[in-house]
Formats: structure tokens, C-alpha cells, sequence
């Protein structure tokens, strides 16, 4: 089986690329999402906050992408789902398994990579004590309440204050759980400012900043937590352990792209952001193989998560139709002081004007502003009044006014006003 | 009444139970856990071990090395995967070299056959990554990995298809000692038998009083465990021990069975049988040992920690002998190596029996084969698409970790020691295993539970008795069910 283009995933990334290859003349494209139906982590996600910038309007996340499936299946772009994508090579072959079509391989002349995120776990902060049941991923229980019709627990208590943990805090307690508290580690949120106020806030529920779960407890079903505070080395300070009786503890302690077809692939990974190292255009470090969403860097809004995508499809689409295989020539960009990540790491500068940067700030910065050198002269500067780790700064450089050339870097800092 | 009552369904029990059930005699296996091998024998190395260490003359020196001879065969036949990655014990000092020797000379008097000091090119050519600063090590070609769990689940299914009885979720409460044979109670049950073998691991000491024996105390001693990605798949391909000094063995590396890194274990003598719970002393002290060995790993690369408890005594060694109450055989204090000796302890207690006056005759019907479950992985395409094909469950990914599929899942469920919990579904289809922990496929897999057992999706537990996963149903899907 052969296509022109091949999306793996059918999350809001996936569902963008291909809608817009699709309007950019593409023909042959196949969506391959493992889940029964299209959409995404945005099925379990029935709150209202999506679509804000895309849109103009708030709506819940299937709201959401259902506005990007109707279009897709008024196209020929071919889906399917209930397929698994087990490995993707160099040559951009893709093996797939799914019990309707049993084992395939499937020849694509470009690939968008859109397989999302996954939620890390108790194992990857190292929480001490039992292994009991009541200790969920707020992802999962998320997935429990919301599509599944079953609540986990009812006295709950809930470590990191991502966006899931937030909303979850609010969920639980409209389904009638104790929420006892929001616990942080870091001594700012890493979830967004309005999640705050609507989640917590409005429902008295204390966010415990420098706050962290040292033992769990409970033979059977999780009977309570050990929390204490945690000094400026993120450690805990002993004298302030106290115990929290409690039947559920939920993990909203961050995401990990999923990129394991991507390493496997033998595909760049930068460090930083856990996802491919890629171009302005989202193309790897193999050509003809693209990445978006949050596979390539964990999104806090899925209207970037839409950008993006469809970013990747123009790329893709222009790799498709160019038969050139010209050597490529890059400059890099590189995140200094106060930065801790920057999409894209390179920029392919024979390639369009204008270049769209995605990058997020280390800790909470106030009145300060972001500056691009390049060799010591500033290219770039904005300024800000408040820039925070949860909230994705995104913002254009015109690479026509750069006059960039090879393997030149582009600094990009935090600096004061 | 039954032959042999079996107490304890560890690796210990499952290896004596399927013994016997080459022999015409009745069998019953009493576990006080919802699955077998729930207890000691599910979290340790799972290193099937050379025998250089367990002293000369000991019961361990000499069933250590038995046991290992045997399991290419119980592998060939049962298929709970076996793989012989061998064993470095790491010098990193001219005292640990001297140590070596002695651990050397120790192993050829136990009779092992291929074992052989190594000098420093050797070792990093099969373990560029570890510490360069490495001097020389003992490497034994014979050692390898199992998954523990796996290969005591194989035993005693093949056990129950040879007619052992499980009597699962049974605790024994009390022994009474009659003129000819015991009365066992248990929380449910009354079992008559004419001889008991007590392996209870934690507390074969406990059941050894029932009878009034009070030949040995357990003292339990904890061991924790980080277990990583298999991203970190690789770096290390042997097991790597410390050379030990001053009675501390350090803290090894090894590879599991299905590929992943694993560190582990510290040894703190505990008080609580139940207590294993992990500690942010013990991982810090792993954490601190392994360095030794691998200078530098990313901790946020772990996906769980778990702890198990050795079943230590102050003699040091096994204790396996008939008692002074007749008929009631001891099987205790059975700590590490005790899962690489479990099938050569299984032919020493089938000679305990028979010296104890129980008749052995061939049972001629006996299989030694198992089939296990399908591993879709493991085939290649064409049979893949055939089985697909017949069956279009084996096509649908269920756990995307580990990849597998429904059908493997649902097979877990129909053994002859069925899967009833999250916990033993992991270990016999490995859903959950990975490394989002069940976070993905855990809703997934009790659907399919609910379907195929009939069992509420409210009362699926994650292992034992009132570790339920959910507690309720939400208020909407209350009011859809009004
Ligand atoms: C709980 C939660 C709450 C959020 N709340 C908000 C909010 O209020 N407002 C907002 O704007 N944004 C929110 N977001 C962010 C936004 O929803 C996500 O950033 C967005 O869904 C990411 O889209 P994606 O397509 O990259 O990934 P996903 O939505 O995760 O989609 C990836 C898809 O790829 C499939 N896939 C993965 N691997 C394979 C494979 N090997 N084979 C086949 N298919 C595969 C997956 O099944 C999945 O369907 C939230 C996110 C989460 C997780
Ligand atoms: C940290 C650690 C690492 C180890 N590493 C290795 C290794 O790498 N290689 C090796 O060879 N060995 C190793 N061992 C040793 C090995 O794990 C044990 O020797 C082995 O698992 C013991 O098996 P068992 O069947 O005797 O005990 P268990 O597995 O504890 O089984 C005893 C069973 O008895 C049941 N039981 C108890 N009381 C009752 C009752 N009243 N009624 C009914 N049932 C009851 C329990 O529920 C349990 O299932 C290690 C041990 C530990 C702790």
C-alpha cells in the first residue's frame, strides 16, 4: 500500500496536518490513529476552554476537534483507526497492526509524526512506600469519570499542578469528592493562570506550593499520603511532614512526548524538549519525516497544537512536490539564560521568510523582556509583564531581515527591562 | 483427603507441585493470595545464579547449582523464557580480585563448570558502559534472567493440567495433627491430608508452630528495586555484581527477562512480613552503590520501585527436612537463591516424601509440555496475518508499552490458573508492565475482564481482596442507569 503523505495519530496535531495537505492540493493521505475514534487526548477533555485563539469562541475539546473531523470526512483523505503503528523507518516504510487488517506494511513518500504525549508516573518522581491501588495518573482518571462513567476514589489528594491535576481538581469535586489539596513541588504552577482561579479558587481548594508526596500508604487500596515542604533544593524538610488520610492520589506531575516509533526511527531527539530536533518546517532530521503536537513538545494549548500541524503539512507538501534533494543549510537557535526550550532548533535557511518560534521560560519572570542575538548583535526583542514555564511563548522572526547564513546560532534570553 | 497438601504457592510451591504431579498421587496447593506466586517469589533479581557464592557444603551450595542445570529444559518445555545473559562479578580493587579467587574456588567446589576469572579488556568488551575504572571480574557463562513470576505461573499451570489443585484465596489458620494424616484449616476451607509441605516463604515458620515445630524463626529482610525504561535497554547486556567486602554484597545491575535495566536490591532487616513498602533511605542507598558500577543515570528514566522480602533465618541456610511430627515436611527459610534452586528443591522434597513412606509411581500420563500464551511480537508476519485472521483479537493493541494484543489478554483470563486481577493479568499478558504502568490500557483491560470473567467493573481488583480500582459511578452515569 502506498500514500503520499502518512499522519500517524488522530489527535487535534494529526487532524490539522492532514486537513491541510488536503487543502493544499495533496491527494493520497491515510490517517492512522490506534484509538477506536479520531480526536485524541481532546475526547476525554468534556471541559470548555479550547479553541480560544483558533476559534474565537470557547469550546469543550471534542467540540473541538469534531470541527476538524466533519471537514475530514467530507474530504478523500483516508482514515484508520483501531490501527496501531508499530515501527517507522528511514525509507518511510510503516508497520501497522489492527485486527481488521491484520499486519501491513505501508509506503509513504512523507510522514507526519503526531502520536501525542503520555503522562509520567509515580516511578519517574520515585515516591516511596506502598504500591496500592488508588494511585492514578489524573490523565486515567480523567479517562475513568469522564468516558467511562466510574469514579476512583472519593477523598482525594492531588500532587502537581498541571492543567490535568487543576481540572481534575475541579471535576472530582463536582462529582461529590473531598479534593483536600493541590500539591507543587516547584514554588510557582506550571498550569495555567485561569485554570487556577476557575479550578481551585472557586472551589476553596489550597494549592500547596513547594509541596511534595514523600510516602504513600495502604496495603490494598491507598489509605493516606505523607506530604511535606520542600526547601529551595526541592527537598523535603522532615519537620514538616504531616499525614493525609486519603483514598486517591492523583499524578498531574507532567508529560512525556511520545516518541518511541521516532527514536527507533534512528530520528534526532533533543533533550530538552524530548522530541525530534526539527526545522522551521517541523521536518526531522530525516527528511520527508515531520513531527507537531505534542510528540514534539509538550503544547498547554491545542490551538498551537493546530499551528503546528498544520506547519508540518506545508512542509510536507512542499517535500512531496520538490523532487531537488539540495543540501540543506541551517542555523540553529539556541536557548540561553532563562530559556529552557526553543521549537524549532534549526532553521533551513533556504527556505521561506518567516519563521514561527515556540519556546518556554525556566521559572516565573515579571516585567522582563526576550531578546535573539546573533554574534552579540540583537536581532530580536519583546517585551513582557509576566512570563511563567506553564505558558507557551509563541511569536514570528522575519529570517529575510536576519540575512542568516550556515551554522550561524541565534541566542535567545530572558532579560531585564 | 489428599496425598500431599502443599502450603504456599511461591516459586518454591509451584516447583514441588509440579513434581509431583508426575506421580499418581493427589495434590492440593493452598495459597492464602488471589494468584499464585503473589508473594517473595514476584519481587526479587530473578537471576537464575552460577552457585559461586552459596557456601561450599551448604544445602544452597549444592541445590543452587543443580537447579541451574535444570532449567534449559523446564524452559524448553514450559516457555516462561529463560535467557542465559551470564554474570560479571566486578572487581574494582586488588582486594576485590583476592575476593574473587576465594569466590572462585568456592564455585568449582560446588561443581560449576564454566567459571572463569577475567581480565579488564574482557569485561568491557561486553560492557563498554559500565565504569571504566574496572580491574578484572568473575564471569559465569551459566547464569542468566527469568521472569520469576512467569516461571512459577508455568510450573503450576502445568502442575494443574497434570491434576494439582489450587485452592486460591485460602489462608491456613490452623494444622491439627490426627493419628494418620492432618486437618488443615483454612479461612474457607477444611483439607484433609496425609503429609503437609510446608513452603509458606514469610511465614513457614508460622505454619511450622501449627504443628508445634519450632525449629526456625524469619527474620524478613527487605530488598528494593528501581526498574527502568526500556530506553535504557542495552547499556548493560549481563547481570553485574559488586565484588562483596565486609559482608556487603553492593548493589547489582541486571537485565530483566523482557529487557529492561534493573538496580537493586539493598538488604535492611524489617520487622513487619507485610512491610514492602519502598524507602527514600533504601533508593537513596541504591542510587548511591550503583555508581560503582554506572557512573551516571537519569533517575527520571525509572518507571517503578518495588521491594520484596527474603525469608531469612539466623542459620543461613534452606531448611528442608521431614520434622518430628512425621509426615510434615519443612520447606523454610528458603531466601535467595532460593528461586534457581526451587526445582531442584522440588526432586529433594519428592525424596523426602518417599523416604517418609508416600509411594511414588510414575504417573504415565504426565505432560511435561505447557503451551504458553501467543506472543504476537514473537512471530513472524505471515503468521501474524494467519492468526489475525482466525482470530482478529490477536490484531488489536490493547497495551501500547508492551504491545500487546486483545487476544493475548484474553487468554491470560482462560489459563489454567486464570488471571482475576489487574496484577495478574500484567503478569501473564505483561499489560501494564511498561512504561506508562498501566496508565493507558488499565481502563481497557478491565472492560475486557468485565466481558470475559462477568465479573463488575467496581469489583475488579489490582491484586488482593479490597484493592479495588474504582469505588463508584459518577453521578451522570447514575442518573442514565435510573
Ligand atoms: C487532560 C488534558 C487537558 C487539556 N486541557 C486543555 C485546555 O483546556 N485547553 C487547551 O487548549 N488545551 C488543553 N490541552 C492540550 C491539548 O489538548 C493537547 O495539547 C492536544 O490534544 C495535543 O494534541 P496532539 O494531537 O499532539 O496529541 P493527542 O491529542 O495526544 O493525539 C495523539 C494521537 O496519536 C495517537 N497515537 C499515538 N501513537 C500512535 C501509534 N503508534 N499508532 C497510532 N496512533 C497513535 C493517539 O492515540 C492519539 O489519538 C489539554 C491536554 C490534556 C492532556
Ligand atoms: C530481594 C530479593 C532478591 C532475590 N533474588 C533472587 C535471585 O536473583 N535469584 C534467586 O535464585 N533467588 C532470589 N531471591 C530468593 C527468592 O526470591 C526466594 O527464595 C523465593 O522466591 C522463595 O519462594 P517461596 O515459594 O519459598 O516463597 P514465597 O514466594 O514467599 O511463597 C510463599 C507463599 O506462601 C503463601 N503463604 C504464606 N502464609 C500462608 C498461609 N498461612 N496460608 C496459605 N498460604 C500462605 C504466601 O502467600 C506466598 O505466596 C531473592 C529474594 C529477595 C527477597
Amino acid at each position: 500500500m502506498k500514500y503520499d503523505l502518512v499522519v500517524v495519530g488522530g489527535g487535534p496535531a494529526g487532524l490539522a496536518a492532514a486537513l491541510k495537505a488536503h487543502q493544499e492540493g495533496l491527494e493520497d493521505i491515510l490517517i492512522i490513529e490506534r484509538d477506536t475514534v479520531l480526536g485524541g487526548i481532546l475526547n476525554q477533555c468534556i471541559h470548555n476552554g479550547f479553541g480560544v485563539h483558533k476559534f474565537k469562541e470557547e469550546l469543550t475539546g471534542p467540540e473541538y476537534s469534531q470541527k476538524y473531523i466533519d471537514k475530514i470526512l467530507n474530504t478523500n483523505i483516508q482514515v484508520q483507526t483501531d490501527t496501531m503503528v508499530l515501527h517507522v523507518t528511514k525509507e518511510k516504510e510503516l508497520h501497522v497492526i489492527s485486527a481488521s487488517q491484520g499486519y501491513q506494511v505501508i509506503y509513504a513518500k512523507a510522514v507526519v509524526l503526531a502520536m501525542g504525549c503520555r503522562e509520567r508516573t509515580r516511578g519517574a518522581i520515585n515516591i516511596p512506600g506502598t504500591r496500592p491501588a488508588g494511585v492514578f495518573t489524573a490523565g486515567t482518571a480523567q479517562r475513568f469519570i469522564n468516558l467511562e462513567g466510574y469514579m476512583p476514589g472519593k477523598n482525594v489528594v492531588i500532587l502537581g499542578s498541571g492543567d490535568i491535576g487543576l481540572i481534575m481538581a475541579r471535576r472530582m469535586t463536582l462529582e461529590g469528592a473531598k479534593v483536600n489539596c493541590v500539591l507543587e513541588l516547584m514554588p510557582y504552577s506550571n498550569g495555567l493562570t485561569r485554570n487556577i482561579v476557575q479550578c481551585l479558587d472557586d472551589y476553596n481548594i489550597p494549592l500547596k506550593l513547594s509541596h511534595s508526596v514523600v510516602k504513600i500508604h495502604g496495603k490494598n487500596r491507598l489509605e493516606g499520603v505523607t506530604i511535606a515542604q520542600v526547601d529551595k533544593q526541592l527537598k523535603p524538610i522532615s519537620e514538616t511532614e504531616i499525614y493525609i488520610p486519603c483514598d486517591t492520589l492523583l499524578l498531574s506531575i507532567g508529560l512525556i512526548p511520545e516518541n518511541e516509533l521516532t527514536r527507533e526511527c534512528g530520528i534526532e531527539l533533543d533533550i530538552r524538549t524530548k522530541g525530534a530536533t526539527v526545522d522551521q518546517n517541523r521536518e526531522t532530521s530525516i527528511t520527508g519525516i515531520f513531527s507537531c503536537g505534542n510528540v514534539l513538545h509538550v503544547h498547554d494549548l491545542v490551538d498551537y497544537v493546530s499551528e503546528e500541524g498544520e506547519i508540518a503539512a506545508i512542509g510536507a507538501v512542499n517535500y512531496i512536490k520538490s523532487n531537488k534533494k539540495s543540501k540543506k543549510e541551517f542555523a540553529y537557535t539556541v536557548p540561553m539564560e532563562g530559556i529552557s526550550y526553543i521549537v524549532p532548533q534549526k532553521i533551513n535557511i533556504g527556505d521561506q521568510d518567516k519563521t514561527n518560534i515556540y519556546l518556554r521560560v525556566n521559572k516565573v519572570y515579571e516585567q522582563c523582556v526576550i531578546s535573539g542575538y546573533i554574534n552579540n548583535s540583537k536581532i530580536y526583542t519583546k517585551k513582557y509583564t509576566k512570563l511563567t514555564p506553564g505558558e507557551m511563548v509563541s511569536f514570528n522572526i522575519d529570517k529575510g531581515k536576519l540575512s542568516l547564513s550556515e551554522q550561524d546560532q541565534i541566542k535567545f534570553k530572558i532579560e531585564e527591562e | 483427603m489428599v496425598d500431599v497438601a502443599i502450603i504456599g504457592a511461591g516459586v518454591v510451591g509451584c516447583s514441588i507441585a509440579r513434581e509431583l504431579s508426575k506421580y499418581s498421587i493427589t495434590v492440593s496447593v493452598i495459597e492464602k493470595d488471589s494468584d499464585v506466586s503473589n508473594g517473595t517469589s514476584k519481587a526479587n533479581s530473578g537471576i537464575v545464579h552460577g552457585g559461586y557464592d552459596s557456601k561450599f557444603g551448604t544445602l544452597k551450595g549444592s541445590l543452587c547449582v543443580q537447579g541451574n542445570s535444570m532449567f534449559k529444559d523446564l524452559n524448553d518445555q514450559l516457555h516462561f523464557g529463560f535467557n542465559k545473559c551470564g554474570s560479571f562479578v566486578l572487581a574494582f580493587s586488588s582486594d576485590d580480585m583476592v575476593e574473587l579467587h576465594h569466590l572462585y574456588e568456592n564455585g568449582k567446589k560446588n561443581g560449576i563448570k564454566n567459571l572463569e576469572i577475567v581480565d579488564r579488556e574482557f569485561v568491557l568488551k561486553k560492557e563498554p558502559n559500565i565504569n571504566q575504572e574496572v580491574v578484572g571480574a568473575l564471569y559465569c557463562a551459566d547464569a542468566g534472567v527469568i521472569s520469576p513470576w512467569e516461571y512459577a505461573i508455568a510450573m503450576a499451570e502445568n502442575a494443574a493440567l497434570n491434576g494439582v489443585s489450587f485452592l486460591l484465596n485460602n489462608k491456613v489458620t490452623s494444622i491439627a495433627k490426627k493419628e494418620n494424616h492432618f486437618t488443615i484449616q483454612t479461612d474457607k476451607n477444611t483439607i484433609n491430608t496425609r503429609y503437609i509441605i510446608n513452603c509458606a516463604g514469610l511465614y513457614s515458620d508460622e505454619i511450622s508452630n501449627m504443628v508445634g515445630v519450632n525449629r526456625f524463626k524469619i527474620r524478613p529482610r527487605k530488598g528494593e528495586y528501581i526498574l527502568f525504561d526500556k530506553e535504557y535497554s542495552g547499556l548493560t547486556n549481563s547481570i553485574l555484581f559488586q565484588t562483596p567486602n565486609n559482608g556487603s554484597k553492593g548493589v547489582l545491575v541486571t537485565p530483566t527477562y523482557h529487557g529492561n535495566m534493573m538496580i537493586g536490591p539493598n538488604a535492611e532487616y524489617i520487622c513487619d512480613k507485610e512491610d514492602t513498602s519502598t524507602t527514600s533511605q533504601g533508593l537513596a542507598t541504591l542510587q548511591h552503590k550503583v555508581q560503582k558500577t554506572l557512573k551516571s543515570i537519569d533517575y527520571s528514566k525509572a518507571i517503578t520501585q518495588f521491594s520484596g522480602l527474603r525469608a531469612a533465618t539466623d542459620t543461613y541456610d534452606f531448611i528442608i527436612e521431614e520434622s518430628q511430627v512425621k509426615q510434615f515436611i519443612n520447606v523454610g527459610a528458603i531466601d535467595s537463591p532460593g528461586l534457581t534452586s526451587s526445582p531442584a528443591i522440588a526432586v529433594m522434597v519428592s525424596k523426602l516424601l518417599l523416604n517418609a513412606g508416600l509411594k511414588l509411581k510414575k504417573d504415565h500420563t504426565f505432560n511435561p509440555n505447557l503451551t504458553p500464551i501467543i506472543k504476537v511480537n514473537e512471530l513472524n508476519i505471515h503468521d501474524k496475518n494467519k492468526l489475525i485472521k482466525k482470530d482478529p483479537r490477536y490484531g488489536r493493541v490493547i497495551c501500547r508499552c508492551e504491545s500487546m494484543t486483545q487476544g493475548e489478554i484474553v487468554e491470560a483470563l482462560h489459563r489454567p490458573i486464570p488471571a482475576t486481577t489487574l496484577d495478574a493479568v500484567k503478569r501473564r499478558a505483561r499489560a501494564g508492565a511498561g512504561r506508562c504502568q498501566g496508565g493507558f490500557c488499565s481502563p481497557r483491560v478491565m472492560e475486557i475482564i468485565n466481558e470475559e470473567l462477568d465479573l463488575p467493573v467496581l469489583d475488579i481488583n489490582k491484586s488482593e481482596d479490597k484493592s479495588n480500582i474504582l469505588i463508584d459511578k459518577t453521578k451522570k452515569s447514575m442518573e442514565v442507569h435510573l
